[in-house]
C-alpha cells in the first residue's frame, strides 16, 4: 500500500504535486466519508459540527437572520476596504473624495450605495436576530451569557453604523451627529466630559472625523472578528442552536442528526446568494443620500438623528431629556442584560412565545402598545403641556418625573394585571412585557422617521 | 531535627514564592494600569482649547453705536450674535441651541431665535420661550474699550437664566 502511494505521488506533474502540498484533500467531496472528513479538513468550515439536529435547519426557526448577519458582515469588511482606498478622513477632503468615488471611480457609486444599504440592513436583521432568540426562548441556560455577548455585537453594529453616519461629511452626517452627540450632554455628571471625548473638543471637527473613522475602520472591524468567533463558539458549546419544537412537546433527549455537509451547507448558501443579489440589485436601483457639503452654520430643517436613533430622538419630545436620554435608556439596557438571568418559572426553550398562552398573551400587548403608544404621542402633542401648567416647578419634575412616572405605573400595571388575567407563568408575563415596549418603541421610530416634519411637528408623510 | 530543618526550609521557600508570584500579580496589575492610563491619554481630547483672554480669541465687534436698539448681529467668524436689549445693555450669544448643539438663527419678524432641530425658541436675551431647550443660550464675556465692542469667544459662560448681572452698558448711556 505506501510504496504504491508514494510511487503515485511521485509520478505527479511539479504543478501538481504543488497543488496537492496544498490541497491534500478533494476539493469536492463525492462519497459521504469524504464529506463528513471535508469539514474537518477545511480551515474555513472546520469549526462547524461534524453533524447537527435535524429539526434546527428548519428555516423557520432561524429565518436565516444569523447566517445573513455574517454575510453582511463579510460585505462590509469587503467594500468597506475598497472604500478606504479612496476616501480621505478629513473635513476639506471627505466629502470631496465622496464625489470623487462616485463620480471618477469605475463601480464606485455601486460600491458606496452596497456599503451604505447593507450597513442599514445589518442593523434590522441583527435586531430581528435578536427577536427570534428571545421568541424562541433560547436565552435559557445554557445560552444566557450568549445573549450578552449577542447584545454586544449588536452594539458594535450601531456603533459602526453611527460612526460611518459621519464619513461622508454632508449637511445630513454633520446635524445627525451634532444632535446625537448632543444627547450625550445629559448624562449626568459624566456627560460633558464624554461629549468632549467623543467629539475631540466641543464641536464636530477635524478631531471628531479622526476619532470616528478609527472607530469605524478599526476598533470596529476587530471587535466584531472576536466576538463574532466567541458567539459562535458559545453558540457550539451550547450544543448548536436551540431545537424547535410545539408547546406541548417535550425536549426530545437524542435527537436524529444529520451530516452539515451538504445539508447546512446548501442551506446557507443559498441564503447567501440570495442576499447578495438582493443587495447588488438594491444598490444598483438606489443610491446613497448624499446632501450639500456640511455646513456648521446652517442647521437643516428638520434635522433628525438616523433611523435607528430616532426612537430615541422621539422620546426626547415627550420626556426631560435626563429621562429620554439617561434614566430610559439606562433601564431598557440594564433589563435586556439581566433578561437571561430573572428566575423563570419554566424554561420553554425552542417554543415559539413559550406556550399557546404566550402567543395569546403577546397579542394582546402589542394591540394595547399599538393603541396607547400614538393616544400618549397625541395626548401630549395636542392636550397636555405639564410644563406650562405648572409653572416654578422644574422641568425635571413636570416634563420629566411625572409622565415617566405615568408611563412606568402604566408598564407594571400592565404586567400585574395580564398576569392576573391569564393565570400566567412569569416567563409569559414578561414576554408581553417586552412585546408592549417593542411594540411601543417600533412605533415612536416610525412617527420620528416618518410623522415628523418642519421643525419637528406631527405630520402626515404625504 | 533533619527533618524539621527541611520543613522550615520549605516553608521558607514556598512563602517566598508566594510572594514573588504575588509581586509578579502586582507588576501585571501595574502595567495593566500604564496600558490604560496610555490608552486614555490618547483619547481624551487634545488639550489645544485656547485660553481665555489671549488676544487671538478677542472679536472686535465695532463702535457702540453701530449697533441700533433691540437688534442682534450675527459674527459667523466668531459663532456668536450680538444683542443689544431695548435699554442699551449688549449681550454676546453662543448660536449653539442648548438643547441638542443645532445654530439657531435669528427671526427678525418674530423677534426671537428658533431651533430649526427641535423647535425650541429664545428670545433676544437668551431665555428659553419655548422648551425643549433646558437653559438659556451660552453667553461670552463683553467688554468696551474706547467705545469699541469687544467679545472674548475664548471661554462660554453657561447659564440657567438671564440675569440683569450679565448685561454689558456703554458708560454714555
Amino acid at each position: 500500500m505506501k510504496p504504491q502511494k508514494s510511487q503515485s505521488s511521485e509520478n505527479l506533474g511539479y504543478f501538481h504535486r504543488i497543488f496537492q502540498s496544498i490541497f491534500p484533500d478533494p476539493i469536492i467531496p463525492k462519497s459521504e466519508q469524504e464529506r463528513k472528513r471535508y469539514l474537518l479538513k477545511n480551515l474555513i468550515l472546520h469549526f462547524r459540527p461534524a453533524t447537527i439536529p435535524e429539526k434546527t435547519l428548519k428555516f423557520s426557526l432561524t429565518w436565516g437572520l444569523g447566517g445573513m448577519a455574517v454575510i453582511l458582515v463579510l460585505l462590509q469588511f469587503g467594500t468597506g476596504l475598497l472604500l478606504k482606498f479612496v476616501y480621505e478622513p478629513t473635513p476639506v477632503g471627505a466629502y470631496t473624495s465622496i464625489l470623487m468615488l462616485q463620480n471618477e471611480v469605475v463601480f464606485g457609486q455601486l460600491i458606496r450605495n452596497m456599503h451604505h444599504w447593507s450597513a442599514n440592513l445589518l442593523v434590522l436583521i441583527v435586531f430581528m436576530h435578536m427577536l427570534r432568540v428571545f421568541f424562541t426562548n433560547a436565552f435559557h441556560p445554557p445560552r444566557q451569557f450568549n445573549w450578552i455577548v449577542g447584545l454586544g455585537l449588536f452594539s458594535l453594529v450601531l456603533i459602526a453604523n453611527f460612526t460611518g453616519y459621519l464619513l461622508p461629511y454632508d449637511q445630513l452626517a454633520y446635524w445627525a451627529v451634532t444632535v446625537s452627540t448632543g444627547m450625550l450632554e445629559y448624562i449626568p455628571g459624566l456627560g460633558v466630559h464624554l461629549q468632549e471625548m467623543v467629539r475631540g473638543g466641543s464641536d464636530i471637527g477635524p478631531a471628531t472625523l479622526s476619532i470616528f473613522f478609527a472607530i469605524h475602520t478599526a476598533l470596529v472591524p476587530f471587535g466584531l472578528i472576536i466576538l463574532m468567533a466567541f458567539h459562535f463558539w458559545r453558540t457550539r458549546k451550547a450544543g448548536g442552536l436551540v431545537i424547535p419544537r410545539r408547546p406541548q412537546e417535550d425536549i426530545e433527549e437524542k435527537p436524529i442528526r444529520v451530516p452539515t455537509v451538504p445539508n447546512l451547507l446548501v442551506r446557507e448558501v443559498v441564503t447567501a446568494l440570495v442576499l447578495l443579489a438582493f443587495i447588488l440589485v438594491f444598490a444598483m436601483v438606489f443610491n446613497a443620500p448624499l446632501e450639500s457639503k456640511a455646513n456648521p452654520g446652517l442647521s437643516p430643517n428638520p434635522t433628525k438623528a438616523p433611523w435607528y436613533f430616532t426612537g430615541i430622538q422621539e422620546m426626547l419630545m415627550h420626556f426631560h431629556p435626563s429621562f429620554s436620554l439617561f434614566i430610559i435608556p439606562i433601564l431598557m439596557m440594564i433589563a435586556l442584560l439581566g433578561l437571561p438571568y430573572i428566575d423563570y418559572e419554566s424554561k420553554p426553550s425552542g417554543v415559539w412565545f413559550g406556550s399557546y398562552k404566550g402567543r395569546k398573551m403577546a397579542v394582546v400587548a402589542a394591540i394595547t402598545a399599538t393603541i396607547a403608544t400614538p393616544a400618549g404621542i397625541l395626548t401630549d402633542e395636542y392636550l397636555v403641556d405639564l410644563a406650562a401648567w405648572m409653572q416654578g416647578v422644574p422641568a425635571f419634575i413636570s416634563n420629566g418625573l411625572i409622565p415617566f412616572v405615568v408611563v412606568l405605573a402604566g408598564s407594571i400595571g400592565f404586567y400585574i394585571l395580564i398576569k392576573r388575567k391569564y393565570s400566567a407563568t412569569n416567563n409569559e408575563a414578561i414576554q408581553a412585557l417586552f412585546v408592549l415596549f417593542l411594540a411601543s418603541f417600533i412605533i415612536l421610530t416610525a412617527t420620528g422617521i416618518w410623522l415628523r416634519g418642519m421643525g419637528m411637528k406631527l405630520m402626515l408623510p404625504f | 531535627m533533619p527533618e524539621k530543618k527541611e520543613n522550615q526550609q520549605h516553608s521558607t521557600k514556598t512563602s517566598r514564592r508566594s510572594f514573588f508570584n504575588k509581586l509578579w500579580i502586582f507588576l501585571g496589575f501595574v502595567a495593566l494600569a500604564e496600558c490604560i492610563s496610555v490608552v486614555g491619554a490618547f483619547l481624551l481630547p487634545k488639550k489645544r482649547r485656547i485660553k481665555a483672554g489671549n488676544s487671538a480669541t478677542i472679536i472686535e465687534a465695532g463702535p457702540v453705536e453701530k449697533f441700533p436698539l433691540d437688534s442682534v448681529t450675527a459674527f459667523i467668524r466668531g459663532k456668536f450674535y450680538l444683542a443689544r436689549l431695548q435699554d442699551g445693555g449688549f449681550l454676546a450669544l453662543s448660536r449653539k441651541c442648548t438643547h441638542l448643539g443645532c445654530t439657531i438663527p435669528w427671526v427678525t419678524e418674530e423677534k426671537n431665535f428658533a431651533c430649526p432641530c427641535h423647535s425650541s425658541a429664545f428670545d433676544i436675551r437668551g431665555e428659553v420661550i419655548s422648551a425643549p431647550a433646558p437653559r438659556a443660550l451660552d453667553i461670552y464675556h463683553v467688554f468696551i474699550e474706547n467705545n469699541v465692542l469687544k467679545v472674548d469667544v475664548g471661554k462660554k459662560i453657561k447659564r440657567t437664566e438671564f440675569r440683569a448681572e450679565q448685561v454689558t452698558y456703554p458708560k454714555s448711556i
